[in-house]
């Protein structure tokens, strides 16, 4: 078995063309970095605000744990039937896709974000509100930089389902290394499916270093010893 | 009473299982060894069914039929797939069950080739063991198509698959994913036809999304079987496949040969010389909303 894994892995007509795993695993990463960029776009502000003011924060642990039991491809089926008859072209499957990871992504950016603004030290708070600083520039200049790690996580693992579920977006057309486990299932041919499966990881893998490597450059040095987890 | 049990389990099982068990794909995976236990009297004649709708409603056709003929008749529907329900034939827990001409064959002869109609049952008729036969096949078909929407097929002046060969560069097919390497889908249709579509869209979730996103244009061709109400829903045009591509899918039949009677031969070939794609199509439509017994009743009335 797993030499012929192997052996689809490295046949290079897989690695070739518009369906070759170089193309599947961008088309995979694009699709993925959109939807962590929609999430973040709703997740982050929402998660600043409540952190900051205090407000809202039984709401937002509630919601925040109803999101994470919605179920992907039940939504993506009735987001891909709805929206089909309204869009054109490609959009038709790449939005509901979209929307479907982007909801799966907003959870662990809202907690982290939340949680790291919350915990900041009260007496780094006190001091910023003593030297006078306006809501904002605390907020800005001394709680963001604090929480930086937490929100990092908060991002790594929101990236983390995202990739690992896009293989769904397959499933209603699209590509993605989503494509090989599923092509593969219908074509019995598990050598593909399994390789797809192991690409998928790898994937996830290699953006979670890319991302921590990232994060060890944006969090101060200041917080890397004691906040990293 | 079990039959109307079954029936209504039949409905809410429905969609999942069409694909599996119906059309040009062969061995459905999964093994579903419902127990084929026979009921009713010693001399009862069992009727069997597959696990997918259109083929409870031809046993419920069967059964109204026979019943009319005076032949003493039970059912037992929804059995599972074709291996489970070929050991019940074998076994004597039941005795009849619609079939597929073209299916059917592949399961007794995996080397069988041919693919028009008239062949194919000749192949079957020669691929069957003793025990079992086969009647008169009916004009009904359900298998493998290429469709495309009404416009479509006025702006190309298409009718058959051979049509689509100039315009098939500039559009984009759809399918089930499996068509992408099976010999009836993506490559038989570039080799037979020399058909190069723009773009291979494999849609999974049954016909479902193959619909809707050939009603929006989203794919210019798609896959879709014979019977599918969804056609005559959206207007959709079937092509026809004159290099038969596609093997034929005749309603047909299948009975245990110590079972055959005279009166059971005349009331089943009567059965099928009326049966057709259309017609057939249109009782599909009806058994969204209605019990299987009663639309196959009308039709049977209707003989």
């Amino acid at each position: 078995m797993i030499a012929t894994i192997w052996a689809w892995l490295s046949d290079p007509t897989n690695w070739a063309g518009a369906g070759g795993i170089p193309a599947q695993s961008l088309e995979h990463l694009r699709l993925s970095l959109i939807a962590l960029l929609a999430a973040a776009l709703v997740a982050v502000p929402i998660g600043l605000y409540v952190g900051h003011t205090g407000r809202g924060r039984v709401v937002l642990v509630n919601v925040v744990s109803a999101f994470r039991a919605i179920p992907s491809l039940g939504v993506l089926f009735i987001a891909a039937l709805l929206l089909l008859p309204h869009l054109r072209g490609n959009l038709a499957f790449e939005l509901p896709s979209l929307i479907v990871l982007a909801v799966l992504g907003i959870p662990p950016i809202l907690s982290g974000v939340y949680a790291g603004i919350e915990q900041v030290d009260p007496a780094a708070r006190d001091a910023a509100r003593g030297m006078g600083m306006t809501g904002w520039q605390r907020l800005w200049q001394v709680e963001v930089p604090c929480a930086l790690p937490l929100i990092c996580s908060g991002l790594r693992s929101s990236m983390m389902q995202i990739i690992a579920t896009a293989t769904i977006a397959a499933v209603v057309g699209l590509g993605g290394l989503g494509r090989f486990l599923i092509d593969g299932q219908a074509n019995r041919k598990y050598d593909e499916m399994a390789g797809g499966a192991i690409l998928v990881a790898l994937l996830a893998l290699v953006v979670d270093i890319v991302f921590s490597l990232v994060q060890r450059a944006v969090v101060s040095p200041g917080l890397a010893s004691r906040g990293r987890t | 009473m079990t039959r109307r049990h079954s029936t209504t389990v039949v409905a809410a099982l429905a969609t999942a299982l069409v694909l599996s068990a119906c059309g040009g794909g062969g061995d459905p995976l999964q093994e579903d060894d419902a127990p084929a236990t026979g009921g009713g009297g010693e001399s009862a004649l069992v009727i069997g069914s597959a696990n997918f709708p259109e083929n409870v409603l031809l046993a419920e056709i069967y059964a109204a039929a026979l019943g009319d003929a005076g032949v003493e008749v039970t059912t037992n529907l929804n059995i599972g797939n074709r291996e489970a329900y070929m050991a019940g034939l074998e076994d004597g827990s039941i005795d009849l069950i619609p079939e597929y001409t073209g299916n059917l064959t592949l399961f007794l002869n995996e080397s069988a080739e041919a693919t028009e109609s008239e062949e194919v049952y000749a192949e079957l008729q020669e691929s069957l063991p003793e025990n079992l036969t086969v009647l008169d096949m009916a004009a009904a078909e359900d298998k493998d198509s290429v469709v495309v929407t009404s416009e479509t097929a006025e702006e190309f002046g298409l009718s058959t698959i051979a049509d689509l060969k100039p315009h098939a560069p500039n559009m984009v097919l759809g399918g089930p994913p499996e068509w992408r390497d099976r010999f009836t889908g993506v490559p038989g249709l570039q080799e037979v036809y020399g058909l190069e579509f723009s773009e291979f869209k494999p849609l999974d979730a049954g016909s479902t999304l193959t619909v809707q996103a050939l009603v929006n244009g989203q794919i210019d061709a798609g896959n879709i079987f014979s019977t599918d109400p969804a056609i005559a829903e959206n207007e959709f045009v079937v092509l026809e496949d004159p290099e038969h591509l596609f093997a034929a899918q005749n309603v047909v039949p299948l009975i245990a040969t110590d079972k055959v009677t005279p009166e059971i031969e005349t009331a089943l070939n009567e059965v099928s010389a009326s049966l057709t794609t259309e017609n057939l199509t249109e009782m599909m439509v009806k058994v969204q909303d209605t019990d299987p017994a009663d639309v196959a009743r009308e039709f049977v009335d209707g003989l």
